[in-house]
């Protein structure tokens, strides 16, 4: 067993071959996260002229702000039904393409083109549909009894926001399950086909079992995906509204810190941000990854 | 942070070109399209006109954004020379004083000859300092107008020479014309904060916030809940539900003008810069202007509007060559020539006096009806405490609040008294907060 392990003799080498890794880290992440940590115990001018240290204000503020806690809940709305959507449909459709013996490869070049698609443009195209006045959608849904208006709708706005945020998603869904099941051994399928088990039960049985690596990946890279990469979606198709319906937690960090030049509270939004993502992983690896099956 | 990074690569990429022989200054600018060229259209012949100087202007998309990138540039130090910024920053450029060259110093300090009183009064009057001191070079300021559809009043019988004088004709014009079918809505209107809140309050003398809407310093708190506020808000409420009136969005409302374009609403109201886009999309009617309506049972003469739009701020932390370029290019975009050829072609106000007279002069006014609406709205009267303008910190977001609440109006969450109300008490945070970072 110990053939494949190698031994340094050398101390420093190790070190010095994760260097690179280290530094990128360090510069890329740490120090910007601890930047953020500093500025959200302070309280600072737009330009940077004067500084003053305020302690937990702003995260006091923050809890007692109304606001910010009903983003919170909106934001657990918008990420549980965005990965859920997205991961049942990129499952779906990689079933069906799966079982194509020709063009699938075709298929799947359609299906992979939303991710290719920057997040701005998906909620721009996204707010052309659906745009109450000149968007095709409503046009349709007026048809069917329903008034679509989600400059001040809020649920509307939310639907809108979680199907233009999980379109984006699907596609990156599709390509790991797709991978994941042209890996699904040949032979077991053929043994349980022998046994006249059908396509269904093949699937819920077999397939999807061995899946779970796979979706353990995926629903971890869903959940950060919904909390950090949305906010450009948010932005183009719904700018938060109506009266804050879609502001989820990320946007506001966006809204108060960028628009706003609040940078302190803004800071301290994205440091909470930070450890509920934290929180969020650190559960599914503890609780969640016990059911995988390597 | 990527933007902030790109920023700086950007300012970097300029910087690294100045070893030319004319000292550069920059101007970064919010003016997309059809404004942008004609204003780069300025920068070039004021570097024809004179061989040491080069403006060299930079598009940073939209007004926050622009703003925003000047202060992160100020902070990484690869700042422009010049800004344009948005009167809702006018707060927060006033407030950073180790940022900002004042322009009335900076003229003196160049020994440019500078006279405030060659200015339009209203616009003086927003960016000076407590001592009267103008801080920032107007240079594209705005005031919102009625716009109306010719066709569609002719349709439902109404006279389409005639704009609506009153909310109450507003009122009747937009039965007729929905009743009649000519149109589906009666009117939409862009900027909800700003015409039909900061602009209403103005024209109905009422006040926006204490010490004179701001312009006292901080420590002032807002008071738009009062009586003409909530029968306004609670009118639009009304309108709505009878159909009369249809909302264009958030901030700058971009959909009342595809409504208005698209003939869905027979009225809107939006900024005087809006004539240019509202005259080359009029394309099958003919499209008439107005003041904007005001309630007749609540002022006899109504007030001067305020002002919107933006202007130019110079940056401290460059060399004094460059300081010397801008003094010169001010002078230059001052002329009266060169104001009333932006005015004309823009829709912007002239904001010197003489831009005005040299207009009138040309002509101009006679041959384009409707085109000194929005300069006579403005100069109406005498600007009282109220109709001075509107001058906050925080800005930005406390319009993002006024904003959130007349959507929950809309909505049906709250009435009007209820959603201004709301909007006041967390408009008033922002300005503790803004008192406490300045």
């Amino acid at each position: 067993m110990n053939t494949k392990k190698t031994t340094f003799n050398n101390r420093l080498l190790p070190y010095l071959l994760l260097a690179p890794q280290l530094f990128i880290t360090l510069v890329f992440f740490i120090w910007p996260a601890g930047q953020a940590v500093k500025s959200s115990f302070e309280r600072e001018d737009p330009f940077g002229l004067s500084t003053v240290f305020v302690g937990l204000l702003h995260y006091q503020r923050l809890f007692e702000d109304p606001n910010y806690l009903s983003a919170l809940s909106r934001t657990a709305v918008f990420a549980v039904s965005v990965t859920a959507l997205s991961m049942i449909l990129g499952l779906a459709f990689a079933a069906a393409v799966d079982r194509l013996m020709r063009s699938g490869k075709i298929y799947t070049t359609l299906l992979v083109w939303p991710y290719a698609v920057a997040p701005v443009v998906a909620g721009v195209l996204w707010w052309f549909l659906f745009n109450s006045t000149t968007g095709l959608m409503p046009f349709f849904l007026e048809k069917i009894g329903i008034h679509w208006d989600h400059d001040l709708n809020g649920t509307q706005a939310m639907i809108l926001i979680i199907i233009a945020a999980a379109w984006k998603q699907v596609s990156y869904n599709f390509l790991f399950f797709l991978a994941g099941l042209q890996s699904v051994p040949q032979s077991l399928m053929e043994a349980a086909a022998i046994d006249g088990s059908g396509p269904v039960k093949r699937f819920f049985t077999i397939s999807l079992p061995l899946l779970s690596p796979t979706t353990f990946f995926l629903f971890i890279i869903n959940v950060n995906y919904t909390m950090f990469d949305t906010f450009p979606i948010v932005d183009a198709t719904t700018v938060g509204g109506p009266a804050q319906a879609t502001t989820t937690l990320v946007y506001k960090v966006y809204q108060d810190g960028y628009l706003g030049l609040n940078l302190g509270s803004s800071s301290a939004q994205s440091v909470l941000l930070m450890m509920i993502v934290m929180v969020l992983t650190f559960v599914q690896f503890r609780y969640v990854e016990r059911r995988v099956q390597y | 942070m990527l933007k902030k990074l790109t920023f700086a690569a950007a300012a970097l990429a300029l910087s690294a070109t100045t070893s030319l022989a004319a000292t550069e200054v920059t101007w970064w600018h919010a003016m997309g399209g059809e404004l942008g060229k004609k204003l780069e259209e300025i920068a070039a012949k004021f570097n024809e006109s004179q061989a040491d100087y080069k403006v060299v202007p930079v598009y940073k998309g939209s007004y926050p954004e622009t703003l925003t990138a000047a202060i992160a540039a100020f902070r990484a130090n690869q700042q422009p020379a010049i800004v344009q910024v948005f009167e809702v920053g006018t707060g927060t450029m006033m407030a950073a004083k180790g940022a900002v060259y004042p322009v009335y110093k900076l003229m003196a300090d160049q020994g440019e000859s500078f006279d405030k009183s060659a200015y339009l009064a209203p616009v003086v009057g927003y960016y000076s300092d407590t001592e009267g001191n103008i801080l920032s070079l107007p240079f594209n300021s705005s005031t919102p107008i009625l716009y109306y559809n010719k066709d569609v009043f002719k349709k439902a019988g109404l006279d389409p020479e005639v704009s609506p004088k009153t909310w109450e004709e507003v009122e009747q014009f937009s039965k007729k014309i929905v009743s009649s079918g000519a149109a589906k809505c009666g009117f939409t209107s862009a900027w909800i904060t700003w015409v039909q809140t900061e602009n209403l309050s103005a024209l109905h003398d009422q006040p926006f916030g204490t010490l004179d809407n701001g312009f006292g310093g901080l420590k002032t708190e807002f008071t738009f809940n009062g009586k003409v506020q909530v029968k306004h808000w609670g009118n639009l409420k009304k309108w709505q539900d009878e159909g009369l009136f249809k909302y264009g969005g958030p901030v700058g409302g971009d959909q009342a003008a595809t409504m208005f374009y698209a003939q869905e609403c027979a009225m809107t109201m939006n900024s005087s810069a809006g004539r240019a886009g509202v005259i080359n999309n009029a394309k099958d009617f003919t499209p008439g202007f107005g003041p904007l309506p005001y309630y007749a049972d609540e002022i006899k003469e109504p007030k001067n509007s305020i002002i919107g739009g933006a202007t130019l701020w110079v940056l401290n932390g460059k060399d004094k060559d460059v300081y010397k370029g801008v003094a010169k290019f001010f002078s230059y975009l001052s002329k009266p020539d060169v104001q009333a050829d932006w005015h004309q072609f823009t829709g912007y106000l002239p904001i010197t006096n003489a831009a005005y007279e040299l207009g009138k002069t040309q002509g101009y006014y006679a041959k384009n009806p409707g085109s000194d609406i929005a300069i006579e709205q403005i100069t109406r009267g005498t600007p009282s405490a109220n109709s001075k303008g509107v001058r906050f910190g925080n800005f930005t977001q406390v319009r993002t609040i006024v904003d959130e609440e007349f959507q929950g109006l809309l909505a049906g969450n709250k009435d009007a008294k209820q959603a201004l109300d709301s909007a006041v008490s967390r408009g008033n945070k922002l300005l503790r907060e803004f008192e406490a970072a300045n």
